[in-house]
């Protein structure tokens, strides 16, 4: 079909009230639903989080309920991701806004008899956060997790069906591109993202306007638009929720792209590891062809745009942006060196911009708000939002989004909800294997770019893993060390070489087989890998060992001169011990010793000789009294 | 396991020859040829890899280096069900390596490899993005959340009973 402005806003027009139930206050909400079909909507999160937990399942019961009861008038929509990810699987009843979690097939039955069709909300099924001491039901945005969220990028994940592309232009989708391409010139285009502020969200930072302004300038008949959605840093997971939540938010602002730079072709490089967010995005495109937004004569201009997927195949490199481009060709991901830069020989030697996914999901809502409206949104230097992926020993682990600026604490303590189980906060870490460790003196920085690295970290692609004190920073250390080994290409020496080094000297370190010396060798092979490796993957390589040697060297230094783990998780430094107090004198873990290492006589508390045992754990195994632990 | 004897069907080389013929006029066709191939065999041995190359019109050395640069593409078959523990960081804090250690004591095989039996092979994996259940593993890519050793040995148990 030919998509016109009069279309376009038939389609907005048709959707919106539906859509904006599941928007407004629950009392608008109310008075909206009854303009459309459905008395009640009841959305399921069928993101990677709450699919793994049950979601489909829960689905499924809602709508065997909704048919045994010849409900019509209710309607089951499959939404990406909410962000509570550890309260999966999440289910929400619009009008009421009423946010249910944790929720089997069994309580999806109740959700429908009881809430449904008598009125009567399952209070006891609700996100206990939402439910007041009084009994009143409070709407999800006054919660910890969302009362300082401010959505962005995220603003659709969790509200449309992501395979139903009139949801999308419901919210106003296509309509920055009808703009774009009916009002804008390519320098305006330009001019407006620069304006903005906004900078690469995969981790650099590199102010995006600049980039398309680079290839703008490159004159070539074929350029090309890359979308990096090779998400690999562990423990990150925006840019997946924001493929199986929106996808069109990507492929709208790629369009946009394609026009301002003079592209008609555009690349989505996706990890194989993501089948949700494949899935999702192939539909999107289908649909977006038919819906004549991606194919020829786009709003019947001259602009022909296509978008293709490419999968990934498992190694991490290839989201170093020359790897990619490497890797959609056809060979080895490895990356190559610039100059050439990609805007002016990237992917099949032509000009090449790549962006990251949470990046272009900001780009559409610039052009319709404006580039006021969104540099007037976080710190000098960083504008706009930043979504993260909160994990590891946190209460609220998910997807979290902010305005720049936002400090560290803010995120952890009151959005995240603290450290479970009463443990202290030791460190954070944000960028993965190329960033670092900031720790709790430095739990106040406001979060931007800037910020972030001067304290030795860096923004990275949004993962932040939290750590408590049962976390050994060594342990973490040599963690990345042993995955960068194992994604280094090899194709350059530092890295190949330097990483391998590096890991071999924190293992000596966990095993209590290093001298103080190491550490300043360390220190000295870090700097030079910093200066002579090849791509962003080995020059940042040593990030997580400096920056936790910068914080926590007395850790380190504990481990060498010590030989002692405080967290207890190097085991090669742990030792069996008997407690006195606790020890019977049953005589169990001395007949079990292997090597005769224990020693005492019946009813009197024994004694494990250090240097004797094999730290085998028999002894543990056998005991009836819980008296040998490991110190 | 390098070498199990190749056991390719005509019909699966009919599929591979026709869907390479298909593809490799696009650019950059190598990597939907080498997953799509072991898609349809499970694994590229050398066989296949030699398929490719003659239907590419490429060195066969040019396939080989692409299949060992991901990790994705294996070079030897897997077992029957493959289990899958997740190594990102979210799971690592969460204790995903004494997982890992106990599904390899209970089959008696380390990560990557396959039961002497072909029943079951281990692979450890970078992160799933499900990092809100971590630690977290996948057998035959249904995921199991919240492990512990004890659960995810139990989980493993119960594909043995069910044969």
């Amino acid at each position: 079909m030919t998509m016109t402005l009069n279309r376009l806003t038939e389609i907005k027009q048709k959707n919106q009230e539906l859509v904006m139930v599941r928007k407004l206050v629950a009392s608008q909400a109310e008075e909206m639903a009854k303009h459309t079909a459905y008395r009640k909507q009841i959305l399921v999160c069928g993101g990677t989080g709450c699919t793994s937990s049950g979601s489909l399942k829960v689905i499924e019961a809602l709508e065997k309920e909704l048919k045994k009861n010849n409900i019509e008038d209710v309607l089951v929509v499959k939404t990406g991701c909410f962000g509570l990810c550890a309260l999966g699987p999440v289910v929400i009843v619009y009008p009421e806004g009423a946010f249910y979690s944790q929720t089997t097939p069994e309580g999806a039955k109740r959700i429908v008899d009881e809430h449904i069709m008598n009125g009567n909300i399952c209070k006891d099924l609700l996100y206990p956060e939402t439910v007041h001491e009084d009994g009143e039901i409070l709407p999800l945005s006054k919660t910890n997790f969302y009362a300082k969220q401010m959505r962005i990028a995220l603003k659709n994940c969790g509200v449309i069906d992501p395979e139903n592309i009139e949801e999308y232009i419901a919210l106003d989708g296509y309509f920055a591109l009808h703009k774009v391409l009916t009002e804008m010139t390519q320098d305006q285009v330009i001019d407006t993202m620069l304006a903005s502020g906004l900078r690469g969200r995969g981790g650099a930072g590199f102010p995006t306007g600049r980039k398309w302004a680079f290839c703008k300038a490159t004159k070539s008949d074929i350029k090309y638009v890359c979308c990096n959605a090779d998400e690999g840093d562990p423990g990150a997971f925006m840019d997946r929720s924001i493929l199986e939540g929106d996808p069109h938010a990507v492929l709208e602002a790629m369009a946009i792209a394609g026009y301002a730079i003079g592209a008609s072709q555009g690349y989505v490089y996706v990890r194989a590891e993501y089948p949700i967010a494949v899935q999702r995005l192939q539909i999107a495109i289908q649909q977006a062809r038919e819906y004549g937004l991606l194919g020829d004569n786009i709003f019947r201009t001259d602009f022909c745009f296509d978008v293709e997927i490419r999968l990934g195949a498992g190694a991490f490199v290839c989201g170093e942006e020359t790897a990619l481009m490497t890797s959609i060709e056809g060979k080895r991901g490895e990356p190559r060196p610039r100059p050439p830069f990609p805007a002016v020989k990237g992917l099949f030697q032509k000009p090449t911009i790549l962006n990251n996914v949470e990046t272009y999901a900001n780009v559409a809502q610039i052009i319709l708000k404006g580039a006021d409206w969104y540099s007037s949104i976080g710190t000098e230097t960083s504008k706009g939002t930043k979504v993260f992926a909160v994990g590891g020993k946190i209460t609220n682990v998910g997807l979290v989004e902010v305005p720049m600026g936002t400090t560290l604490r803010e995120i952890i303590e009151e959005i995240g909800g603290g450290i479970p189980n009463g443990k202290k906060f030791k460190a954070a870490q944000t960028g993965g294997p190329s960033g670092g460790c900031i720790p709790s003196v430095h739990i106040d920085t406001p979060i931007d770019y800037e910020s972030l690295a001067r304290i030795g970290s860096m923004m990275g692609s949004g993962g932040l893993i939290v750590m408590d004190e049962d976390t050994c920073m060594v342990d973490i250390a040599k963690f990345y060390m042993e995955f960068i080994c194992e994604e280094s290409c090899g194709k350059c020496s530092p890295c190949r070489i330097g990483t391998h080094r590096l890991l071999q000297m924190l293992d000596d370190i966990t095993k209590g087989k290093a001298t103080i010396e190491e550490l300043d060798k360390i220190e000295e092979l870090a700097a030079h890998m910093k200066v002579s490796c090849l791509c962003a993957l080995g020059q940042t390589a040593s990030n997580p060992v400096t920056s936790t040697l910068r914080y926590f060297r007395e850790e380190y230094e504990d481990h060498i001169l010590n030989k002692r783990c405080a967290a207890k998780k190097c085991k090669e430094l742990l030792h069996y011990q008997i407690d006195p107090d606790k020890c019977k004198g049953c005589t169990l873990c001395s007949r079990n010793c292997p090597v005769g290492a224990i020693s005492g006589t019946v009813k009197e508390p024994h004694h494990i000789d250090i240097d004797t045992c094999i730290k085998c754990g028999l002894c543990k195994q056998n005991c009836k009294f819980d008296a040998v632990y490991m110190e | 396991m390098a070498n199990v004897a190749f056991r390719g069907t005509p019909k699966q080389e009919r599929e591979l020859r026709k869907f390479i013929k298909k593809h490799k006029d696009q650019p950059g066709a190598m990597m939907p040829v080498l997953q799509e191939a072991q898609g349809i065999y499970g694994y590229l041995p050398r066989e296949v890899q030699m398929i490719i190359a003659e239907e590419m019109g490429v060195p066969l050395s040019q396939v080989f280096g692409v299949a060992t640069f991901y990790s994705q593409f294996t070079l030897s078959p897997k077992g029957e069900h493959t289990v899958s523990v997740c190594l990102g960081t979210a799971c690592y804090v969460k204790g995903a390596d004494k997982i890992l250690a106990a599904i390899e004591e209970r089959l008696g095989i380390k990560a990557g490899e396959c039961t002497s039996d072909g029943f079951f092979s281990i692979d450890s994996c970078r992160c799933l993005g499900a990092c809100g259940l971590a630690p977290v593993m996948t057998i035959d890519g249904e995921v199991y959340g919240k492990c512990t050793p004890e659960s995810a040995v139990k989980i493993i148990d119960s594909y043995y009973e069910e044969v």
